[in-house]
C-alpha cells in the first residue's frame, strides 16, 4: 500500500484532516447541534448531561468545561463547528483569537490592523 | 443561450450580517469595508442581471462531517438560511433557479465531476451575505444556484480542479438555453486563520497578487497546493478556492477577455484580510 509522505508542518497550523475528523467526531457533532436555539437551552441547562448525550470523550468534555480553544482543537474541533459553541457565550473572533495567542484583546486586534500596514 | 456578463468576489464574514442589520455602514470600523460597494451597485443596475451562480463553501449549516461533499450544487426552488448558532440574524430565503441547476449539474457529470446534488439545501452567511451586500436595498432580486465548495474538512479539492470545476459550470451556463443574463459570485476569503496558535495570521502581499492575477493570468494560483495555499493564505483564506471557481467560469464562451469594474482591499473586518473585486466579461 502506498504511503503519503507527512506534509511540511505550517507553524500554529494543523489543517482539518481525517484524524481529526475521526477523534473529534462526537465533539463537533454537539457543536453542529447548536445552530438550534433549543439545544443551546438544553445545554447550558446542564452542560454535563448534554455532553453525555453526545458521547463526548474526557479530553473533549474537559475542554468544554475549560472554553480552551487549543484544547478543543487537540481533542478534535473543527474551527466551522466550534464557532457554533462560542457563541453561546457571545464569545467573537478577536477573543478566540486573543486566547489562541496568549495575548489580551487589544494586542490581538493591534496585530490585526498592523498587518494591513 | 444564456449570456455570461461577468463576476463578483467579495468576503463574507458573519459580523458583516451583523453591521448591516444594526446599520453601522458609515461606523469608522465598517465604513472602509462597504464603501467598496457603490461602484458595483451602479454595474449592478446599468448590467442586471436575471441569475446569480454562488460558489461558497458552508460554515457547518447544511452540512455536518457525517457527509460531505466535495462539490454540491442546489437544485432546489427556495433556500432557506436559518439560525447558524452564533446569534446573526437570519435572512429571508433566496429563491432557486431550478432549470440552470439541472443544465449546470447535468453538465458537470457529463464532463466527469462526481457532484452531490441537493433539492433542499440551507444556506449560510456564506450565501446570504453577498446577496445583501451588492443588493442593500429590499429582498433579494434575483434567483441563484448554490454551489458549494468543501474548505471545512480535508482533505480539499486542488485549486487546479476548482478552476476546470468551475470553467465546467461556466460552460453549463453558456449552453443553457435561456434568454437569462447570468453573473457569478464568488463567496469568501481573502487570507484569514481562526485557530491554532497562527489565528490572526494575514498576508496582503499574497492577496494582491492574487486578486492581481485574476485580471490577468487567471490559472495563476493553480500552481499551488492545498497545503502551499493554507501556509500562504491561512486555514480559512483556503475560501479563496470560491474566487478561482467564479474566474474560471468566465474563460467560458465569446471572448476571454475581463475588465475590472471594480475593486477593493481592507484589513481587517473581524480577523480577515476583505476582499472585493468585479469583473465584467468582454469579447
Amino acid at each position: 500500500m502506498a504511503s503519503r509522505t507527512p506534509l511540511p508542518q505550517i507553524p500554529g497550523t494543523n489543517p482539518f484532516d481525517g484524524e481529526y475528523a475521526k477523534r473529534g467526531y462526537a465533539l463537533n457533532k454537539m457543536c453542529f447541534s447548536f445552530n438550534s436555539a433549543e439545544n443551546r437551552a438544553e445545554f447550558l441547562k446542564d452542560e454535563e448531561a448534554y455532553m453525555r448525550k453526545y458521547g463526548l470523550t474526557e479530553p473533549q468534555a474537559a475542554a468544554i468545561r475549560a472554553k480552551n480553544v487549543l484544547q478543543l482543537l487537540d481533542a478534535g474541533g473543527n474551527a466551522y463547528y466550534l464557532a457554533k459553541f462560542a457563541g453561546i457565550f457571545g464569545l467573537d473572533m478577536q477573543d478566540i483569537g486573543a486566547q489562541q495567542t496568549g495575548m489580551t484583546k487589544d494586542e490581538f486586534k493591534a496585530m490585526l490592523v498592523a498587518a494591513g500596514k | 443561450m444564456a449570456k455570461i456578463i461577468g463576476g463578483l468576489g467579495t468576503s463574507h464574514i458573519p459580523a458583516i450580517g451583523g453591521a448591516i442589520h444594526k446599520g453601522l455602514q458609515q461606523d469608522p470600523y465598517w465604513k472602509p469595508f462597504f464603501d467598496g460597494f457603490p461602484p458595483i451597485h451602479e454595474w449592478l443596475k446599468a448590467q442586471k442581471p436575471d441569475v446569480m451562480v454562488i460558489f461558497y463553501n458552508d460554515h457547518g449549516l447544511n452540512f455536518f462531517l457525517d457527509k460531505m461533499p466535495t462539490f454540491a450544487v442546489g437544485a432546489a426552488p427556495q433556500y432557506v438560511n436559518s439560525d447558524e448558532g452564533w446569534g446573526i440574524p437570519s435572512l429571508e430565503p433566496l429563491k432557486g433557479e431550478v432549470d440552470l441547476s439541472w443544465e449546470i449539474i447535468n453538465h458537470l457529470v457529463d464532463k466527469e465531476f462526481d457532484i452531490t446534488t441537493c433539492q433542499e439545501l440551507l444556506v449560510d452567511h456564506a450565501c446570504s451575505l453577498p446577496l445583501k451586500l451588492f443588493y442593500p436595498e429590499g429582498n433579494y432580486p434575483v434567483p441563484v444556484v448554490p454551489v458549494c465548495i468543501n474548505t471545512v474538512q480535508f482533505p480539499l479539492p486542488k485549486a487546479h480542479r476548482v478552476y476546470a470545476f468551475g470553467r465546467a459550470v461556466g460552460e453549463a451556463v453558456a449552453a443553457w438555453d435561456s434568454s437569462k443574463k447570468v453573473a457569478f459570485i464568488a463567496s469568501g476569503g481573502l487570507s484569514h486563520q481562526l485557530e491554532g496558535t497562527r489565528a490572526g495570521f494575514i498576508n496582503k502581499d499574497f492577496d494582491l497578487k492574487f486578486m492581481e492575477s485574476l485580471l490577468t493570468n487567471p490559472e495563476w494560483a493553480t500552481q499551488f497546493s492545498i497545503h502551499e495555499l493554507v501556509e500562504k493564505t491561512g486555514t480559512q483564506g483556503i475560501e479563496l478556492l470560491a474566487w478561482l471557481a467564479m474566474r474560471a467560469a468566465l474563460t467560458v464562451g465569446e471572448g476571454a477577455g475581463v475588465r475590472k469594474v471594480h475593486s477593493n482591499y481592507h484589513i481587517p473586518i473581524s480577523n480577515t484580510a476583505t476582499g472585493l473585486l468585479a469583473l465584467e466579461k468582454v469579447s
